[in-house]
């Protein structure tokens, strides 16, 4: 096990390495950052002062490995935008967007297996021809488009129509309370009807996605002989989906969710600029609009980073999972 | 012979049909059978006859696109095809118990064999951990698994195939049923793994007085261990008798092809006899004897179905040409 | 499979079909047995031409500055044009453009780039993945690794920081969009040229001693185009949400040329006031184009898919 965890890091290294040059090579040599960086007006004598604070006068590998060093303190400058330096801005706005993020999964999973599982194991059934066309539309509608029609819905025509209807929330975050440091809604009533559109545009996709591998984990796990066998010992029906195929669904399951997570971190960019959540999705689309690099670049060495540990904690959550997997790692 | 006054089961003219979008396959269609107490049944017929549908049948464990559309499944004279179920549910485990084919596939991947067992009991009777942890080691004792308290605590993979087996085995006995359906038991297994097996499982039927229906594509296995035995042909029972009677005297031409393609030593040297054709599609079985077109003995009136009769004592044979 | 499936599933019962039946026509059978799939395939069929005919059906042309009133600006569904030549059907937007107008010329642009940024990708991703399978060894090593690190990256974020770097227009689109699809193809290409790679016809093409680069195009790519056509079809849909999504955000199209997604931000500002209009019909325009493919690219993997054969 320990072996598999360290392969696994060294890996992860490789492609932090890989990307770091990656987020450097594109953001760094593509495009002048001087020009960006200093206002028309200023003089040559400035401009040097600039290029020589900022070590553009020196080899490109040089500069690679100043980029990296600071990365790896988490000193990526300071904002244009806010004068803050740019890594306390990511950890400012990352709470709301990790709350967020996991409500959504939360309820894509809550929803999602349940209604996976029932179209699953009646698959011919009206309701589960009706799950799938529902999930279709699901995936196939884009996240933005869903938020607005949620907000058109929710938040100005049935307040409008129905008289006492009431009106949801469909900007911010609403109070939050302040938990070990960090600021989170789903303490108070309010801040969940703050999260309730957000998270439910952004559950919609992957909750369809979630029905439909389950579904599919489903029909394949149910023609196997040891749910024949499980039937053949007397068990209840009861029995033997929730423990017999449940256990069986939940190993693929869990790891897409994972994997997942990092996909729904990544569209709340979309999410949060709709709802005005103020999470880092929203700070990186600001920060793109007003060119505020610093920003950008520390929200990427971020991201780039949550999801390469995502990718490690999710496959050791797969061998924890699966005990085949497991006694094979530790036999090694 | 079995007490016919009262059998275990008793399947009358069954009949089990899947209905798949290329036509209606009549996989079972008017199977007689019974077997009583104690007694050892050998169901043989190669894939496709229809036997393991039969023994699923029997569970009420088929599922769509096939089920039983006629017939009766009697066991102890309550007719299971009826059966609410709930009560097919009551019966399965604990007073009909399966053994599969496949050991690798039987038992729950994620699930511990301790799970596995104690559920099986606990879905029958109310006992607790401990009394159920119990019965399960004293199970996989009788089936000869070493140190069994220490093997229920390990998974399914942690074991061999042989090992696997004899759990499924246990776990079959867990209750204590009547009947025991093993469909194919130890086709999956060693030769040396499959007689260990066959000699533990007849010996624990005449102990216990369990009914035992063994489902094999072999006859050499049944020919050791059955009572009697009924051969199947395309969904129906062809020949039916006493296992000596059969393998010394087959009468159907199927069954005693079936024997003269074994090879024996008093063949040595000779060309293995063989069954002309194959097998028909079961979508489009010929007019009247299903056998007809690759029988030796055909006459005119093989276009029509004969019927299962007797053909010597206790010796049935569905054939208007027998062999003499 | 167990003994009872094969007992129950005679050969030639499930797949094999009788001999009367060709490939081809089992397909559209089974094709045409699913309603859904057919609704979507109308529903493809309607809003591609309604993109294609834009010139001649749309009631105005949009792109054409002097023949919009601003008076008429963000009028509701059904009011008459000002100078009372023409009836905005599903109203005008901010700039007085026909709602109607602007939405099929809009899916042009959707639908133009989708369709060109997949067969790129497309394109892309197959040489690549024919090249790993067909090679193997060191080459497929450094390819898939490459494919897996930019497939573990959600594709909106590759998109959005190339967008930043590279600025708007329809061309930077599609470089993005193309960038973020091509390894997707490549797994699929490589997955399926393994498979084929082990079948007895390339082992006879490779006993005939044919160049490498014949048996390479000429056997194993049209045998795996199927699976790689289902995919194609389900990434056009990707790539027109993910290009409608990179416009609202405004990282897209420019605004001289409004995809769906662009005309959808634009109605954006107003949907608070009460103007439905301009956000919920282009976004029910793109549903229709969304919908349509993925139900057609949905049922056509259940059918091409020998596991689902019945």
């Amino acid at each position: 096990m320990l072996v598999f965890i360290i392969r696994r890091l060294m890996q992860a290294v490789v492609v932090m390495v890989v990307m770091s040059a990656l987020v450097f090579g594109g953001i760094y040599l593509v495009g002048n950052p001087v020009t960006m960086l200093i206002s028309d007006q200023a003089s040559e004598a400035e401009r040097l002062a600039v290029i020589r604070d900022l070590g553009l006068d020196q080899p490109v590998w040089q500069q690679y490995l100043t980029f990296v060093g600071k990365a790896v303190v988490g000193e990526f400058g300071k904002s244009f935008r806010a004068g803050e330096p740019a890594m306390q801005l990511i950890f400012q706005h990352m709470p709301a967007t990790i709350e967020l993020a996991l409500v959504a999964m939360l309820l894509a999973v809550l929803v999602g297996v349940p209604l996976g599982m029932y179209a699953g194991l009646r698959p011919d059934s009206l309701r589960a021809r009706g799950i799938m066309t529902v999930s279709i539309l699901g995936f196939s509608l884009p996240t933005f488009w869903v938020g607005l029609m949620l907000i058109m819905l929710f938040a100005v025509a049935l307040p409008e129509w129905i008289p006492g209807w009431p009106r949801l929330p469909s900007s911010g975050r609403g109070p939050t309370v302040d938990i070990l440091g960090l600021k989170l809604s789903i303490f108070t009533a309010q801040g969940w009807l703050h999260l309730l559109l957000p998270a439910a545009t952004l559950a919609l996709a992957k909750g369809a996605l979630i029905i439909r591998l389950t579904r599919a984990a489903t029909r394949e796990v149910l023609p196997m002989d040891y749910v024949k066998f499980a039937r053949a010992k007397g068990l209840s029906e009861r029995r033997i989906v929730g423990v017999h195929v449940l256990k069986n669904i939940a190993i693929p399951i869990a790891t897409v969710t994972g994997l997942e997570l990092g996909q729904v971190i990544a569209f709340a960019v979309v999410t949060e600029t709709i709802f005005s959540w103020p999470g880092m999705g929203k700070l990186l689309i600001d920060s793109i609009l007003l060119l505020d690099r610093p920003v950008v670049v520390a929200y990427l060495v971020v991201i780039v980073f949550f999801l390469v540990m995502l990718n490690l904690v999710v496959d050791i959550l797969y061998s924890v999972l699966d005990p085949r997997v497991r006694l094979e790692a530790q036999g090694r | 012979m079995s007490d016919a006054a009262s059998p275990t089961l008793e399947l009358a003219d069954l009949k089990t049909h899947f209905f798949t979008r290329d036509g209606v396959v009549r996989s079972v269609d008017g199977v007689d059978l019974q077997v009583g107490a104690g007694e050892v049944l050998g169901l043989v017929g190669e894939s496709g006859s229809g036997k393991s549908v039969t023994g699923f049948s029997i569970l009420g464990l088929i599922d769509p696109p096939g089920r039983i559309v006629g017939g009766q499944v009697l066991y102890r004279g309550e007719d299971l095809v009826q059966a609410s179920s709930a009560r097919l549910r009551a019966l399965r485990g604990r007073n009909i118990a399966m053994v599969f084919q496949d050991p690798m596939m039987t038992l729950n991947p994620v699930l511990r064999v301790d799970t596995q067992m104690i559920e099986a009991i606990r879905a029958h009777e109310a006992v607790d951990d401990a009394t159920a942890r119990r019965r399960a080691v004293a199970a996989l004792t009788q089936v000869g698994i070493p140190s069994p308290e220490a093997r229920l605590r390990s998974y399914p993979h942690q074991f061999s195939g042989g090992m696997r087996q004899r759990v499924a085995i246990a776990i079959a006995l867990l209750n204590k049923p009547d009947l025991i359906i093993a469909d194919e038991p130890t086709t999956a297994l060693d030769v040396t793994i499959q007689g260990q097996i066959l000699f533990e499982m007849r010996k624990l039927c005449q102990e216990t007085g369990t009914a035992l229906i063994w489902i094999t594509h072999d006859l050499a296995v049944v020919a050791g261990l059955a009572d009697r035995i009924a051969v199947m042909y395309a969904g129906r029972v062809v020949e039916h008798g006493a296992t000596a009677e059969i393998l010394e005297r087959p009468r159907h031409p199927y069954t005693h092809g079936l024997i003269g393609s074994v090879p024996t030593r008093g063949h040595r040297g000779q060309a293995l006899f063989q069954i002309p054709g194959m097998a028909p599609s079961p979508l489009r079985l010929p007019q009247g004897c299903a056998f007809q077109p690759r029988c030796t003995r055909a006459v005119a009136a093989c276009a029509a179905m004969p019927d299962l009769q007797e053909i010597a004592p206790a010796h049935q044979a569905r054939c208007w040409n027998p062999v003499p | 499979m167990t003994d009872a499936a094969a007992d129950n599933m005679p050969p030639g019962a499930g797949r094999a079909a009788p001999a009367v039946e060709t490939p081809w026509r089992r397909f559209m059978a089974d094709f045409c047995a699913n309603r859904l799939a057919l609704f979507g395939l109308v529903l493809v069929i309607v809003v591609a031409a309604a993109a294609l005919l834009a010139p001649w059906l749309a009631p105005q042309n949009p792109y054409d500055i002097a023949k919009l009133d601003i008076f008429d600006s963000k009028m509701p569904p059904g009011s008459a044009s000002s100078d009372g030549t023409l009836t905005y059907w599903l109203g005008t937007d901010g700039q007085a453009r026909d709602m109607l107008s602007a939405m099929m010329y809009g899916m042009r642009v959707s639908l133009l780039v989708g369709a060109v940024s997949v067969v790129v990708a497309l394109a892309i991703g197959t040489v690549v993945g024919l090249t790993a399978a067909f090679f193997g060894g060191r080459v497929d090593a450094f390819l898939m690794r490459c494919v897996d690190i930019q497939l573990s990256f959600p594709a909106i974020l590759v998109a959005l920081i190339l967008l930043a770097v590279l600025g708007q227009g329809v061309d930077k689109v599609l470089y993005a969009l193309i960038a973020v699809q091509w390894a997707y193809f490549a797994r699929a290409a490589r997955a399926a040229a393994l498979v084929e790679r082990e079948k007895e016809y390339v082992e006879a093409a490779r006993c005939l001693a044919l160049p490498r680069r014949r048996i390479l195009w000429r056997h194993l790519l049209p045998n795996c185009l199927p699976p790689l056509i289902v995919i194609a079809t389900v990434e056009v849909a990707h790539a027109i949400a993910l290009e409608a999504t990179l416009s609202f955000l405004g990282l897209g199209v420019p605004v001289t040329e409004p995809s769906l997604g662009k005309l959808i931000a634009n109605g954006f500002e107003f949907l608070m006031a009460g103007k439905y209009w301009i956000a919920l019909f282009p976004g029910l325009a793109l549903a229709m184009a969304l919908i349509g493919i993925n139900l057609v690219g949905d049922h056509l993997r259940d059918i091409l898919n020998p596991r689902n054969a019945r």
